[in-house]
């Protein structure tokens, strides 16, 4: 007796367990059509044309705002260079800023010293527009250098309080953004020679 | 004066404009100023600096706006990211 219904019971928790799991499979499998679906809805809102021309006005209102060095520094790097506030004033050739910064699109700030090129830190910031346009938050990249080139020169304390600190190298490759420190010396030679050169020629009869 | 939004999807985006001196359009100006900064945006007018380099100011209100100033332009407030 006892055996038949410590049998029963057995079969009675098989048949649960079976029950069980096929409804969580169900649920999961479920899960995974709506997931997929909200893939397929983010692939189809995705335009590459809407994305080229919208990136396309924002590198045209970047380079409305910062001027022709920087912009220059912009289209021949990837990235601009601002000095920090304790630099007001100072520019290359005439002085060096204590710390700048350098800008990159949807990456962190790197802070460093321009005349070691050390790294300082890495400022994490973003600019989620909360309405979603097309289901993306990310402003263009050029529109995100240009709002960190914004804020930086306007109120910097304020972005950074806003920002998350972290020490250098935690996103951002050190040896990469040495090179970077290090073509932008180089870039600036480059241009301040040429420069040179042009106001000491002679233009030809 | 024109006021801009950053958007995603689109670059800029014209808000208004209008001739600040026109009493009415200044109201108008003001009253999408408003709208924007409701909306959590930052705003900032670009500027030259007497030194001649360019440079922003981050504004909170629209009488902090130079009256000559050609455009503002509003973009999401920053966040911790990364």
């Amino acid at each position: 007796m006892l055996v038949a219904l410590g049998a029963c019971a057995v079969v009675a928790i098989v048949l649960a367990a079976e029950v069980g799991a096929s409804a969580v499979k169900r649920s999961l499998v479920g899960w995974r059509v709506r997931v997929a679906s909200g893939r397929v809805e983010d692939i189809a809102a995705y335009d590459p044309g809407r994305e080229r021309r919208a990136e396309q006005r924002a590198r045209e209102l970047l380079r409305s705002c910062v001027g022709d060095d920087d912009w220059a520094m912009y289209r021949d790097l990837g990235f601009l260079r601002v000095w920090g506030r304790a630099g007001s004033g100072m520019r290359a050739g005439h002085g060096v800023a204590p710390y700048a910064y350098l800008i990159y699109p949807h990456k962190p700030i790197v802070a460093y010293v321009p005349r070691s090129a050390r790294l300082l830190s890495e400022y994490c910031v973003a600019f989620p527009d909360g309405e979603r346009p097309y289901g993306s938050s990310r402003l263009p990249a050029s529109d995100d250098v240009l709002a960190k080139w914004m804020a930086l020169t306007g109120d910097e304390q304020r972005l950074i309080e806003n920002a998350n600190l972290h020490l250098a190298g935690r996103q951002l490759d050190p040896h990469a953004v040495r090179a970077d420190i290090a073509a932008l010396d180089r870039w600036e030679r480059e241009r301040l020679q040429r420069e040179r050169r042009d106001a000491g020629s002679v233009p030809a009869p | 004066m024109r006021l801009l939004r950053m958007k995603p999807g689109h670059g800029e985006v014209l808000i208004a404009e209008g001739d600040i001196e026109i009493a009415e359009q200044e109201q108008e100006l003001i009253a999408a100023f408003r709208a924007q900064l409701e909306q959590g945006m930052w705003a900032a007018v670009p500027v030259v600096a007497p030194d001649g380099r360019r440079q922003a100011e981050l504004v909170r209100a629209f009488d902090e706006v130079p009256r000559d100033a050609e455009r503002v332009i509003f973009f999401p407030r920053a966040a911790g990211g990364c």
